[in-house]
C-alpha cells in the first residue's frame, strides 16, 4: 500500500479554529455599508387564485425602497431539472401552498420591511386543496398544475430482466409496504444571503448554498442576465443536507431587489420560513415483493413508489428515479421491476435530502430481507452474505461496482457488535438488528444536459513559493471538503498541510457543480490532484534544468526536495534564493532544498505558477430511459448493527448502541469520515424515532420550529462504533470515494429490525413514536 | 423610543442606545459586531445563541439586553486570550467536534461553563449539559469526546500547576 504523508491521517480540519473561535463568517454575519433588508410575503392559504395584488400602501411606508411582485420579476420558469421547470419567482396566477412567495420588499431596516409586507393586500379566490398524495392521484382531485393531470409530476416504469419469468421460478414471495413521513433537514443555519448589483449590471451574491454554480445559472436565467455577469460567493455554510442544493426565492428576490435599488440587499429566512421553503425529504410509500428460492437466493424484485412532492417539482424527477435505481444493489438479482409516481400536493415542495430518494426504499427493502430471513430461519447476516455483490459486479440496472467492500463491512459489524453472541439471545425488550446500503459517489451527469466538466480547480503558488493557493468553486458546507481538497493538494505536492490555503465556494474561481450527490471528494479531489501535478511538474522541470538532472530523480517530501532520494548539491540554487531574499527573516538552513525555495526559483523562470485540473466522469450507465439517475464513477457502501431497548409497557424505544462500517475507499481524513458516519446515523435515528413535519387540515405546518419538530439531542444519540473499511477505488483520487450519504442508508431499517427483534412487532410506518409502538404491541397482544 | 443600555462584554464596557425590547443577541450581533453567537431559531430551542452571563450559559435570543446590565457577558470572541485557544476549543479541533460550525460557539461555551463547575464530568453529565445545544452534523459523539478530553486536559494542567 502507498505510504501517505498527509492523506489517511486525522489532521484537524483547516476551518476548525475559525469556527471554534467564532471568527468564521456565515451569510447572516455579513453586513455592507448602505445595506437594505428584504422580507417576503408568503401565501396564507394552500390553494387559491390571485385576483389582485395592491402594493400601494407598502410602497408609501417610510423607509421602503422597493416592492416587487411577479410584475417586476417576470414569469421566467425555473426549477431544478430543465425537464420540469414549474416555478416562477413570485406566484402570479395562483398560490399552491401556505408559504408560496407572492412579493418582496426592501427597506432600510428589517422591521420596516416586515411591516411593509403586512401592508401588501392580496385578494384571493380560495380553491379546494389536496394534502394527501393518494387523494391527489384520484379522479376529480384539485389540480395544482394544468400541465400535469392527476397531479403526477413524474412517473417511472422500468423493468430489467424478465420479472414475470423470474417470479415464476421462485419458491416463495415476500411482500412488504412502508411509509415514512416528510422530514425537515433542520440544518442549524437558516438560509441567508446578500445580493449586490453594480452599476455595470453585474451581480455578486453572497449566499448560504451548497451549489454556487447552479445558483449562478438559475439567478441569471430568472433575471435575464448573462451567466457570466453573476458571481456567487459562498461564505461558511451551517449545514445543507440537500435542501440548500437549489436556488431559492430568497436569493432571486434579493438579487431582484438589489437590481431595483442598486444597493446591497440582505435577506434571511426565519426558522419557520425554512420549514415553509422545505425542499427536504419527501414522504414515500413503498410497496415491494421479493421472489426467493428456499436456499436463500434472491431472484426478483417488484418495487412500487408513491412520493408526496408538495407543490413544485424541485429535485423530484431525480428523487423518484433514485427510489428505483438504488435497489439494483448491493445484492444480486435476476430481474427487477420498478413503478414510481411523484405527486403534487398543496404543501411546500420536497427535494433532495441526504441519501436522496434512496433512504425510504432502502428501509423497506432491508426490512423485507429481515422478514425473509425469519421465514427461512436464516441469520439475516447470512442471508445478505449469500446474495452480496463484490468488486467488479454490475447491477441489473447497469451500475458498475468498481470497488465494493460490502462483504467486508458486514463482517466488520458482525464482529464489532458481537452479533453472534447477541442475535436471538437477548431478553424480551432488547433487540439487535442490521441492514446494509450503498450510494453514489457523485452523480454521473450534471442536472442540466451538458458536456461540462463537473469540477475544475486552479492552484496558484504564492510568489514567495511558500503557500499553495487552491482556488475552487466547490462548496464547504460543514462536511469538510476544504480539508479534503487541502490534504490532496498537500499530498500531491509533497508539502505539509499548513502550506496550503483553500479559497472555495466562489463561481469566479473555478467551475464546480457543488456539494450534492456526495461528489466533491471524488470529483473536486480529482481536479485538485491534476492541478497540483501540473504545478509540481513546472517546479520539477525548472529544478531538473538547474541541477542538470532527470525530472524523475526529483521528489518533494514534507516540504523538502530530494534528488535521487538525498539532498543533492543544490548550493547554487540556495545562493540564488538567499540573494533574492536579502534582509528577509527566513534564510533557509535546512540540509535539503525546501519546496519553498524551489517554487520561488521556478517562479523567477516562469512567472506565477498556475496549475489547472479538471474532472468529468466517463460515459456511464445503460441506454434505457432514466439510466442516468444512479450512475456514478464509484459507490460507497455500509453495514450497520443497532441495539435497542424497548419499554414493553410504554413502547418507548432507546437506541443503546450502533456499529457502523463504511467502505469509503481510501479515507482521506479518518476523523472526518467518522464524523460523516456519526452524523448520518444521527439523522437516520431522528427520522426513525421522532421526526415528522405535521400539517393541519388547511395545509399549515403545525411544528415549524426546533422545539416541536424534534431532532436528536445529545441525550438521544448513543455511542457509535465506527469502522472504516477501505477498498481501493480505481476511479477515485488516491482510491477515495463517498461517505456523506451512503452512511445513512442502513440506519432506519437497522433500527426497525432491532425493534422487531426486541418485540416481535414489525413497524412499517415512521416515526416509531412510543404511541405507535404501544398500539402495535397492544394489537399483537390482541387487546 | 430608544433607551441607553450599559453592557459589560468580554471585559469591555459599552453604552448602547437600543429599543427597550432588543434582545441581547440583537445587540451583540448588530450593534457590537460580535457575530459568533448565532440566531438559528430565535425561540430558545437550539442553543446556537448561547453566551455566558457571569459564567452561566444563557440563550441570548430570549434575553432582553436591558436585563443584563449588571452581568459580565462572555461571548465566544472573548473566551480565549490572544491567539491561544482554550482547552475546550483545542479539544474540539483535535477530536473533530466541529463540522459546519454553526452550533460550535454555543457548544464551546456550554461545555466551558460545565467544566468550570465540574472538571471531571461523566458522559451522562456532559450529555445533560449539552442537551440544549442542537447539532445536526456530528451526531454529538465527537463533541462528547472533546469535552471529556478538555476536562482531562484542564485537570492535568490544574494539578500540574498546584504541584509546583
Amino acid at each position: 500500500m502507498t505510504e501517505f504523508r498527509v492523506l489517511n491521517s486525522r489532521a484537524p480540519r483547516v476551518d476548525a479554529a475559525g469556527k471554534a473561535t467564532g471568527r468564521a463568517k456565515y451569510a447572516d454575519d455579513l453586513t455592507m455599508p448602505g445595506m437594505l433588508y428584504g422580507a417576503i410575503l408568503q401565501s396564507p392559504i394552500a390553494h387559491g387564485k390571485i385576483l389582485n395584488i395592491d402594493t400601494s400602501k407598502a410602497k408609501k411606508l417610510r423607509g421602503v425602497k422597493a416592492v416587487v411582485t411577479a410584475k417586476e420579476a417576470g414569469l421566467v420558469k425555473y426549477g431544478v431539472s430543465p425537464a420540469r421547470y414549474d416555478e416562477t419567482l413570485f406566484a402570479h396566477d395562483k398560490v399552491r401552498y401556505v408559504g408560496d412567495e407572492i412579493a418582496a420588499v426592501a427597506a432600510v431596516d428589517l422591521e420596516t420591511a416586515q411591516e411593509a409586507v403586512q401592508l401588501i393586500k392580496v385578494d384571493f379566490e380560495e380553491l379546494p386543496a389536496v394534502f394527501d398524495m393518494f387523494e391527489a392521484m384520484k379522479e376529480g382531485a384539485p389540480q395544482l398544475h394544468d400541465e400535469y393531470p392527476n397531479n403526477i409530476t413524474a412517473e417511472v416504469h422500468q423493468e430489467f430482466g424478465d420479472t414475470e419469468a423470474a417470479f415464476a421460478e421462485c419458491d416463495f414471495v415476500m411482500d412488504h409496504t412502508f411509509l415514512n413521513k416528510r422530514q425537515d433537514a433542520a440544518f442549524i443555519e437558516p438560509h441567508a444571503c446578500i445580493a449586490v448589483f453594480d452599476l455595470d449590471g453585474k451581480l455578486t451574491l453572497h449566499t448560504a448554498t451548497q451549489v454556487p454554480h447552479y445558483v449562478m445559472r438559475t439567478v441569471a436565467m430568472v433575471l435575464g442576465i448573462p451567466v457570466g455577469n453573476v458571481r456567487v460567493v459562498k461564505p461558511y455554510v451551517g449545514g445543507g443536507f440537500g435542501p440548500k442544493a437549489e436556488a431559492t426565492p430568497l436569493e432571486m428576490g434579493a438579487a431582484l431587489l438589489s437590481r431595483q435599488t442598486l444597493k446591497p440587499v440582505k435577506m434571511v429566512y426565519s426558522r419557520e420560513q425554512v420549514f415553509l421553503h422545505s425542499r427536504a425529504r419527501h414522504q414515500f410509500y413503498a410497496e415491494m415483493s421479493l421472489g426467493m428460492k428456499n436456499d436463500g437466493t434472491m431472484v426478483a424484485l417488484k418495487n412500487k413508489a408513491v412520493l408526496d412532492g408538495g407543490a413544485y417539482t424541485s429535485f423530484g424527477i431525480a428523487t423518484v428515479y433514485y427510489s428505483g435505481s438504488l435497489l439494483g444493489g448491493p445484492y444480486k438479482l435476476k430481474a427487477m421491476k420498478y413503478d414510481g409516481y411523484r405527486i403534487y400536493t398543496n404543501k411546500p415542495a420536497c427535494g433532495a435530502q441526504r441519501g436522496h430518494g434512496g433512504v425510504a426504499h432502502r428501509a423497506a427493502f432491508e426490512q423485507l430481507l429481515d422478514k425473509t430471513a425469519v421465514k427461512l430461519g436464516m441469520d439475516p447476516i447470512e442471508l445478505r452474505l449469500k446474495n452480496i455483490m463484490t468488486t467488479g459486479d454490475v447491477t441489473i440496472n447497469e451500475l458498475d461496482m468498481s470497488s465494493l467492500g460490502m462483504k467486508e463491512c458486514i463482517e466488520a459489524v458482525r464482529n464489532g457488535s458481537d452479533w453472534n453472541n447477541k442475535k436471538g439471545k437477548l431478553p424480551k425488550g432488547k433487540g439487535i438488528g442490521m441492514a446494509c446500503g450503498f450510494f453514489v459517489s457523485g452523480a454521473g451527469y450534471p442536472i442540466y444536459r451538458s458536456d461540462t466538466y463537473h469540477s475544475t480547480v486552479v492552484i496558484k503558488m504564492s510568489e514567495d513559493g511558500g503557500i499553495v493557493n487552491v482556488l475552487t468553486g466547490s462548496a464547504e458546507i460543514g462536511q469538510g471538503s476544504d480539508t479534503v481538497v487541502a490534504m490532496i493538494a498537500a499530498e500531491t505536492l509533497g508539502v505539509p498541510l499548513e502550506c496550503v490555503r483553500v479559497t472555495s465556494g466562489d463561481t469566479d474561481l473555478s467551475m464546480d457543480l457543488g456539494a450534492y450527490s456526495s461528489r466533491q471528494t471524488l470529483m473536486t479531489g480529482h481536479a485538485t490532484k491534476e492541478a497540483a501535478e501540473q504545478v509540481k511538474k513546472q517546479i520539477v522541470d525548472v529544478l531538473a534544468h538547474e541541477m542538470n538532472c532527470h525530472p524523475s530523480s526529483i521528489e518533494f517530501r514534507n516540504g523538502k526536495v530530494l534528488f535521487d532520494g538525498g539532498p543533492g548539491d543544490f548550493r547554487h540554487i540556495r545562493t540564488n534564493y538567499v540573494k533574492e531574499h536579502r534582509g528577509w527573516t527566513d534564510p533557509p538552513t535546512d540540509d535539503y532544498l525546501t519546496f519553498k525555495e524551489a517554487a520561488r526559483i521556478a517562479y523567477l523562470k516562469l512567472g506565477t505558477l498556475v496549475g489547472t485540473g479538471k474532472y468529468k466522469p466517463p460515459r456511464l450507465g445503460g441506454a434505457y430511459k432514466g439510466a442516468a439517475v444512479g450512475t456514478s464513477p464509484a459507490y460507497g457502501c455500509s453495514a450497520q448493527v443497532v441495539e435497542v431497548t424497548v419499554d414493553m409497557e410504554t413502547g418507548q424505544v432507546t437506541v443503546d448502541d450502533m456499529t457502523d462500517a463504511h467502505d469509503c475507499g481510501l479515507a482521506i481524513n479518518r476523523t472526518s469520515v467518522e464524523g460523516q458516519m456519526q452524523g448520518s446515523l444521527s439523522m437516520g435515528l431522528g427520522e426513525t424515532l421522532f421526526e415528522e413535519v405535521k400539517f393541519d387540515s388547511r395545509g399549515r405546518i403545525l411544528n415549524p420550529n426546533l422545539g416541536e419538530y424534534r431532532i436528536p439531542t445529545a441525550l438521544d444519540m448513543p455511542n457509535v462504533n465506527c469502522i472504516i473499511v477501505e477498498s481501493n477505488e480505481p476511479n477515485g483520487p488516491y482510491g477515495a470515494k463517498e461517505v456523506g450519504e451512503g452512511a445513512i442508508m442502513p440506519t432506519i431499517p437497522a433500527i426497525l429490525n432491532a425493534i422487531y427483534d426486541a418485540t416481535g412487532v414489525r413497524i412499517n410506518e415512521l416515526p416509531v413514536t412510543s404511541e405507535r409502538l404501544f398500539m402495535a404491541l397492544k394489537k399483537k397482544e390482541g387487546v | 423610543m430608544k433607551i441607553l443600555v450599559e453592557l459589560s462584554v468580554n471585559g469591555e464596557r459599552f453604552e448602547i442606545a437600543t429599543n427597550p425590547h432588543a434582545t441581547l443577541l440583537e445587540v451583540l450581533r448588530n450593534q457590537l459586531g460580535l457575530t459568533g453567537a448565532k440566531e438559528a431559531c430565535g425561540t430558545g430551542e437550539c442553543g446556537s445563541c448561547t453566551v455566558l452571563a457571569d459564567g452561566r450559559p444563557i440563550l441570548a435570543c430570549l434575553a432582553l439586553a436591558a436585563d443584563y446590565q449588571d452581568c459580565e457577558i462572555t461571548t465566544i470572541e472573548g473566551l480565549q486570550a490572544g491567539s491561544t485557544l482554550t482547552p475546550v476549543q483545542e479539544s474540539f479541533l483535535e477530536k473533530g467536534a466541529v463540522q459546519c460550525g454553526f452550533c460550535t460557539p454555543g457548544m464551546v461555551l456550554s461545555a466551558t461553563a460545565l467544566l468550570k463547575k465540574n472538571p471531571a464530568p461523566t458522559l451522562d453529565q456532559i450529555r445533560k449539559a449539552l442537551e440544549g445545544n442542537l447539532c445536526r452534523c456530528t451526531g454529538y459523539n465527537k463533541i462528547l469526546e472533546a469535552v471529556r478530553a478538555a476536562g482531562e486536559k484542564m485537570s492535568q494542567e490544574a494539578s500540574g500547576s498546584s504541584g509546583q
